[in-house]
């Protein structure tokens, strides 16, 4: 299979094209690559000469022994050169990786028509000119090109974000609507009756002590892996954590507009409705949102243990051990989704505080 | 009368505006919540009803052979104590390192008590960068890097635990009356000393306090660095899930020991901080 062909003379410094119609490639590191026109390869670094020969049923190679930079079987040969190249010789296809640095294929991958074109091109493609694909147009085109990109996977990505979002999106603030009513029952000056507030305060402890990584790997054995998982997971840990602190909250109100209330005869719903909550609503918010942030992180983290969102696919490309470049990609998608959290929920929480003094 | 009526008339129409907007902002959000929930139900592997019926199939399992075989547990349990002192200790380490690079790390990023105060827009942002890399990606890179074991769960967990920590302590630390300061600073002690005689008497309770809960995190966080390969009683329990059914009285000895450690924990810093802080102005956690 061939992705796209260099016309003649067109192509980069590192290729050169053989008279028998194969080509040579030149790797970083003093290694080249050649294949020939009937498929054989040859590997020449570190002093070595390795030839692969594809074949039908399989790969036929010489080496008996192979070096830790080579990993060999019976139908696929790999060897990664530390100097940043690649080479993967299947009965099938021939790979060859060059690492270089730049942004290269970031936004349109090799299939693309875009490919390789300046800023000041696509943008008059994108305004004006022929369809490249008549089907769509060209602005429609390149977005699909990027979102679609071979390499970088920009669409699995921004999804991937997005699923980390969604878990803790739902997890905390479910975990807030369905704890503020149980918290009134946890707070002694709701509940009289010690019996009950202890019974709640022991299962907020045990909802918060199972801890989410036992809590993930529960529930992942019912529900497999996914975003449904992980928000599950930090709902049950995050109803235990808030459910102690707004009732702590609650614990802690003044209690004049209640009695107010009372004095005017008003039953308990709008006595909770217009003598508590809005003394514990702000609390409450800024609560929420700070664990929303919190929680961002630990949907990463949960991710990566049950299999859903950014952090999975972290681990995926640190367990293959070839893609530095997406590990480090990914990291720093994580940092900044984590810092923008941080940013958003401290403004919104400094809104709220400044908003309740004034 | 009509100014009156004027004024009711207008009050009537703030708060109705008042009700609008909350009532569009609370259908906002149930329509996020309710399309979130769908849309998470979709994308997972099992959805939320066919699997209702299984969430209990697992923890039932456990249960019945832990009971089954609970001659057996308190031997599991006890074999599986040093990995859970491995976890501590995990803990415990990155917890210290936390807090003394935290505490330099929170002195320099306090305005007025940083020795460089053009610097401490630097450091605040090196303290958030710290805090912002979740454990497991620095983890994740150190175990590649340094091999499986308590090592690199220690760094990762330290790390964080220094941005964590020194944007809480920076915060305690920019409350603390400069009188002791700018008195040590009239006898010519150094900033070292200042920092020590004079802001560190202070800020040390509710230093101290935010370190036990840190602590308390941690232990969470090393019991899941474990999970991923890191050492403890996380790797004890992912190996003993893995073996299957008819050994799980291993893992359920696990998921006892290690929920015990975290509640006995979480209670014990939540009494000493309490011991701790109370008295404080603010000192509420």
């Amino acid at each position: 299979m061939r992705n796209a062909t260099y016309p003649a003379g067109e192509e980069p410094g590192w290729v050169r094209s053989l008279p028998d119609g194969g080509a040579e490639i030149a790797l970083p590191g003093e290694a080249s690559v050649t294949i020939a026109a009937d498929g054989r390869v040859t590997l020449s670094a570190k002093g070595e000469l390795i030839e692969v020969m594809p074949e039908a049923d399989g790969i036929r190679t010489d080496i008996t022994d192979p070096p830790g930079w080579i990993s060999l079987s019976d139908k696929r040969f790999m060897a990664n050169l530390p100097e940043g190249g690649r080479l993967t010789v299947t009965r099938s296809r021939t790979e060859v990786f060059r690492r270089s640095a730049g942004w290269e294929l970031f936004f349109f991958d090799l299939d693309s028509p875009f490919h390789g074109k300046t800023a000041g091109q696509l943008l008059a493609l994108a305004v004006s000119g022929e369809r490249l694909d008549p089907a769509r147009s060209n602005l429609a085109a390149m977005g699909r090109d990027f979102w679609f990109n071979s390499v970088w996977h920009h669409g699995d990505v921004a999804w991937a974000i997005f699923e980390t979002l969604l878990m803790a999106f739902l997890g905390t603030f479910g975990a807030g609507l369905i704890s503020l009513p149980i918290a009134f029952m946890a707070a002694s000056n709701f509940t009289p009756a010690r019996i009950v507030r202890q019974v709640f305060r022991r299962g907020f402890d045990f909802l918060r002590g199972v801890d989410a990584l036992i809590w993930t790997i529960v529930l992942s054995r019912a529900y497999g892996p996914g975003p449904l998982t992980g928000t599950l997971a930090i709902l049950l840990t995050e109803t235990g954590t808030f459910g102690k602190l707004f009732s702590e909250a609650l614990e802690n109100i003044d209690e004049k507009p209640v009695e107010g209330l009372r004095s005017t005869g008003a039953g308990a719903a709008p006595r909770i409705r217009w003598g508590v909550i809005p003394q514990v609503a702000p609390v409450i918010l800024s609560q929420l949102l700070y664990y929303f942030e919190s929680n961002t992180r630990s949907a990463t983290i949960i991710g990566a243990i049950t299999g859903g969102g950014i952090g999975l696919l972290l681990v995926q490309a640190i367990q293959t051990q070839k893609d530095w470049e997406h590990v480090t990609y990914y990291i720093v998608l994580i940092v900044l989704l984590i810092i923008a959290m941080d940013w958003l929920s401290g403004r919104i929480r400094a809104r709220l505080i400044r908003g309740a003094a004034a | 009368m009509t100014d009156i009526a004027q004024i009711s008339a207008d009050y009537r129409g703030i708060a109705g505006r008042k009700r609008l907007y909350s009532f569009l902002l609370w259908g906002i959000f149930a329509a996020l919540m309710i399309s979130g929930l769908r849309l998470a139900n979709d994308r997972n592997a099992g959805g939320f009803w066919d699997g209702l019926p299984q969430i209990f199939a697992f923890p039932s399992e456990l249960i019945g052979e832990a009971i089954e075989k609970a001659g057996a547990l308190p031997g599991h349990m006890l074999s599986y104590l040093p990995a859970l002192i491995e976890t501590l200790n995990i803990a415990a380490v990155a917890t210290l390192i936390g807090v003394i690079g935290g505490g330099f790390m929170a002195l320099l990023a306090t305005p007025g008590l940083a020795p460089w105060p053009r610097l401490v827009p630097l450091f605040r942002r090196m303290l958030d960068i710290a805090r912002a890399i979740p454990e497991l990606v620095i983890a994740l890179v150190f175990i590649f890097v340094l091999g499986g074991g308590p090592v690199p769960a220690t760094l990762a967990i330290a790390f964080h635990a220094i941005g964590a920590l020194g944007k809480l302590f920076s915060e305690v630390a920019e409350n603390a009356s400069p009188k002791p300061v700018e008195g040590l600073e009239s006898v010519g002690a150094n900033w070292i000393q200042r920092m020590w005689f004079g802001v560190l008497q202070q800020v040390g309770p509710n230093w101290i306090s935010y370190a036990m809960l840190r602590f308390e995190i941690n232990i969470r966080a090393s019991a899941i660095l474990g999970f991923v390969g890191a050492g403890g009683i996380g790797y004890a329990l992912r190996n003993a899930i893995s073996w299957g059914q008819g050994r799980y009285d291993a893992a359920a000895a696990i998921f006892i020991l290690l929920f015990l450690t975290i509640v006995t924990f979480d209670q014990l810093s939540s009494m000493a901080r309490e011991r701790l802080v109370r008295g404080n102005a603010g000192g509420r956690i």
